[in-house]
């Protein structure tokens, strides 16, 4: 268990997505104006990224690594070079089967995150999430705790930068530094912040 | 949206219409592996290759594709072209696949490639379409080289790993600024290359959304 809880730890400050691997940066720019949408976009993150990573994970050990075949009687194929493939696919079908099932079961919820889900699949915190399990070679319920926890950090993230934008229309910014220029360096103090934690040890 | 020329068509996007500076693209890599001159002249070959390369597949399909599953054939052409890139980097520079980790990978999610796929090759020949994915990627290789360049030689002193300022360490005079070496410092970089950029090029500002009150007395103010 407290294996579990300094994972996670770790997944939300120390190896923050958004502000230690400057993942998802695209659409961490572009909608972080309101923090309403920034939290919808967030939790979308947070559910995609629990469903994806585990999802990946068993793609990964039961069809794609070295010798993973084995229970088909085929121990020495080695198909880790579909990896990419199949995780962007494996992605783009659950973001669609989300929408879907969102859609019929819990509207409300559909109409809310409505236009950020498909812009989830080519967010590269996701993509990345399922790249990171596979090279550091988490297992089943690692991949689940990694998950939540990469999806949460990039939530925190978004939805504290959309906070310090929102104060930002009360100053006075340089001309040709207005909009996205102070958003880079907002984003770049913001992340020198979370350095601090580099120094925690778990 | 007919007429483009070549020379346009390649040359616009590195200045212009630099897909970092103005169009908001692919920012995630550009940050995570200028922190050496080789990693980030690596990427941006990859890059350039994979955004020509696809965009020239699609142009050439883009007839055939239906409109509703459009997004999983370009993603399908990018994975496939990404897999070989990947492949051709493990193979012959083993150390520097291992260095740029996951990064490359992630060129499939790179909103470069997707969009130019989405906005250009979907409209237009696949010729003029190869030229506008190379023009895109080499904006973006300006944009990471000049990142590069300044985070190696002022964080480290060096450039490719050999030594052009003389370190403080070794007996030189060169104190290196270790923070350029961090990863916030790319974020105050490109801020200040935008400045920069839209100071040259005034039509790139974009309008101030809310504007301060021109010199209020303070007496006036409460």
């Amino acid at each position: 268990m407290e294996h579990f809880i300094s994972l996670f730890v770790r997944a939300v400050f120390i190896e923050n997505m958004a502000l230690a691997f400057f993942l998802g940066m695209c659409t961490f720019i572009a909608i972080s104006k309101k923090v309403e949408t920034a939290i919808g976009l967030g939790v979308a993150v947070v559910v995609v990224q629990t469903i994806t990573i585990p999802a990946n994970y068993l793609i990964y050990a039961y069809l794609l690594r070295d010798g993973a075949l084995a229970w088909a009687g085929m121990p020495e194929v080695d198909l880790s070079f579909l990896g990419l493939l199949s995780y962007i696919g494996v992605i783009a079908a659950i973001v669609q089967i989300l929408e879907m099932l969102l859609d019929k079961y819990v509207p409300s919820l559909y109409n809310a995150l409505g236009v950020f889900l498909p812009l989830i699949t080519v967010n590269c915190a996701i993509m990345a999430g399922s790249l990171f399990m596979v090279e550091r070679d988490y297992n089943f319920g690692e991949s689940v705790v990694y998950g939540l926890g990469s999806g949460f950090s990039w939530a925190l993230a978004i939805a504290l930068l959309a906070g310090i934008r929102e104060k930002l229309k009360y100053s006075d910014v340089p001309e040709g530094l207005q909009g996205l220029g102070i958003t880079f360096i907002t984003i770049g103090l913001m992340s020198l912040g979370f350095m601090s934690f580099s120094g925690v040890q778990l | 949206m007919s007429k483009h020329t070549a020379k346009e068509v390649l040359l616009n996007p590195i200045f212009a219409n630099n897909p970092i500076g103005l169009q908001i693209l692919g920012i995630c890599s550009a940050l995570a592996v200028t922190s050496n001159l080789n990693t980030a002249i690596v990427m941006s070959i990859a890059l350039t290759l994979v955004t020509g390369f696809s965009n020239l597949f699609i142009a050439m399909i883009r007839t055939q594709i239906p409109a509703s599953i459009r997004m999983i054939v370009q993603m399908v052409i990018i994975a496939s072209l990404v897999i070989v890139v990947d492949q051709i980097l493990k193979a012959y520079a083993f150390s520097l696949a291992k260095q740029l980790s996951v990064f490359v990978g992630l060129i499939i999610t790179n909103c470069i490639v997707m969009g130019r796929a989405e906005a250009f090759a979907m409209q237009n020949p696949p010729w003029i379409s190869f030229l506008d994915g190379i023009g895109n990627g080499l904006g973006y290789s300006v944009m990471l080289i000049t990142l590069g360049v300044v985070r190696e030689l002022f964080g480290a002193g060096k450039l490719f790993g050999i030594e052009i300022l003389h370190l403080v360490k070794d007996g030189g005079w060169y104190v290196p600024n270790g923070m350029l070496l961090l990863p916030p410092s790319a974020f105050f970089l490109i801020g200040l290359i935008i400045w920069g950029l839209r100071t040259w090029r005034v039509e790139q500002k974009e309008e101030p959304a809310f504007r301060m009150a021109h010199q209020v007395i303070e007496k006036e103010a409460y």
